[in-house]
């Protein structure tokens, strides 16, 4: 399809609520996923690894709609929605965020498997790092197995939750291609 | 919107992460120094949420009852036969309980025996997971009808769940007995002998501090103690059972991976409460002496 001749014309309101929505869909559709991870299902609790999943996929595909602000509200969020210390959930997502920003160009262009492994690589750092808080800010050495615990949910929930978040960042691509 | 130059928004793209990596540590220092504040928003959070996740319950609700459902069928022939051995052995007790009722009876009206009145209790849904990696911790609905206060009892169907530990308008977070902040004054029942039940975030919660000589028993029955007034006495809380490393844990009658509904009692009594409570008495606590 070619198009001819006119100049653009400034975007109207549909085309506007459009671009917002899309702004706006990584982190409401990350919310949406930790508060529903929240209901009790007789499984660890998977708020962490559903947070850490949604900040890694966007800011490593699409960073302008994960700024650190929205990132900073999904950690309080963690810890709001949990029973922990308030902070870990903040730090450690700011800084997975951080991190992937400085991967992204290296990371962006892998394929699925390779970018898993990073993945993997990031959610042994959390995890370690909500430890090591946990313990500092509780004062007491908390027991290992639901940190691995928490670490495996993390690594394994990954494919499942990346798959519909791919399936949506393509279609925006697609869309603003369009445009 | 305020326009920037290009370099000046990069320049504050750049700064914005260290800038919110410091919020971070002041937001931990502030969770520290004003645990108050933190509860307020934790409680109004779940509040906002409670109408959602009581929606959310019925799917949610139903997928738990078809994998319950597979698990079920899977393991049939074993569940027949424990069902068996089991309803043989509560026949046995069944004829022991109505005969010590008979004879119970008989002599209470020799004593004129004044009975206890019968607790006050309300059943109350559980909706969320509200604990995290390293607390256990759940979130029941409440409402209008249902007014919880902090410090009640929280049974499930079989024994002694948690206690309400933070109440908000519209949900209420039970500190589940297997929590590590958990610390439960409980009797023996075989020899009388007074523990302290400690939740280390495992399904079994420790014994501790039983008296010297008086070691708990595999297969003894743990009732809660009136010590401290924080509990009734005699409510059903699990079994001794001496776990790997031969310290004596306890099996709990409450199945806390699959809570759904928790009874919440009224026993009227106001023993250890957190410091707040204190210094803004609540009218409607009365203790029962």
């Amino acid at each position: 399809m070619t198009r001819r001749g006119r100049p653009a014309s400034a975007p109207g309101l549909l085309a506007r609520l459009d671009a917002l929505a899309r702004a706006a869909a990584p982190s409401v559709s990350t919310v949406a996923a930790m508060v529903l991870a929240a209901a009790p299902v007789g499984l660890p609790t998977l708020v962490p690894a559903v947070a850490l999943a949604g900040v890694f996929f966007w800011s490593l595909f699409r960073p302008a709609s994960m700024p650190a602000p929205a990132v900073f509200g999904l950690g309080l969020l963690q810890d709001l929605l949990g029973f922990s210390p308030l902070g870990i959930g903040v730090l450690t997502l700011l800084l997975v965020h951080g991190a992937a920003l400085r991967v992204r160009r290296a990371l962006a262009k892998q394929s699925f498997p390779l970018v898993w492994l990073a993945y993997c690589g990031f959610a042994v750092l959390a995890v370690g790092l909500g430890y090591l808080l946990q313990a500092l800010l509780g004062w007491h050495l908390p027991p290992t197995p639901p940190a691995f615990a928490g670490f495996w949910l993390a690594v394994g929930l990954y494919p499942i939750l990346a798959w519909p978040m791919s399936l949506a960042h393509r279609g925006m691509q697609r869309a603003e291609g369009l445009a | 919107m305020i326009r920037l130059s290009v370099p000046l928004r990069q320049a504050l793209a750049r700064l914005s992460v260290p800038v919110l990596i410091a919020a971070a540590f002041g937001t931990m220092l502030l969770g520290k120094a004003d645990t108050l504040l933190v509860e307020r928003t934790r409680m109004a959070l779940a509040d906002l949420l409670a109408p959602l996740y009581a929606v959310a319950a019925e799917p949610i609700g139903a997928v738990r009852g078809t994998v319950a459902e597979v698990q079920g069928l899977l393991n049939l022939r074993q569940e027949t036969a424990r069902l068996r051995e089991e309803n043989d052995r509560l026949h046995r007790w069944q004829a022991a309980a109505l005969a010590l009722e008979a004879e119970n009876a008989l002599l209470r009206r020799q004593l004129t025996f004044v009975p206890d009145p019968a607790p006050q209790f309300h059943t109350a849904r559980v909706v969320a997971d509200a604990g995290g990696t390293y607390a256990k911790a759940v979130l029941i609905a409440t409402g209008p009808f249902l007014q919880v206060q902090k410090g009640q009892v929280a049974l499930d169907e079989r024994g002694l769940a948690g206690r309400v530990s933070e109440v908000g308008s519209r949900s209420a977070r039970i500190l589940l007995v297997t929590d590590m902040n958990s610390r439960i004054p409980v009797v023996l029942e075989g020899s009388r002998a007074r523990a302290m039940m400690v939740g280390t975030n495992g399904a079994r919660p420790r014994l501790q501090h039983w008296p010297s000589g008086m070691q708990p028993q595999e297969g003894d029955r743990v009732v809660t103690s009136a010590e401290s007034a924080t509990f009734p006495a005699g409510l059903p809380v699990g079994i001794v059972h001496l776990g790997e490393t031969g310290w004596p844990e306890v099996e709990l009658y409450a199945r806390l991976d699959r809570l759904d509904l928790l009874r919440i009692f009224e026993f009227g009594l106001a023993g250890i409460l957190p410091p707040e409570a204190v210094t803004r008495p609540d009218p409607s606590v009365r203790p029962r002496h």
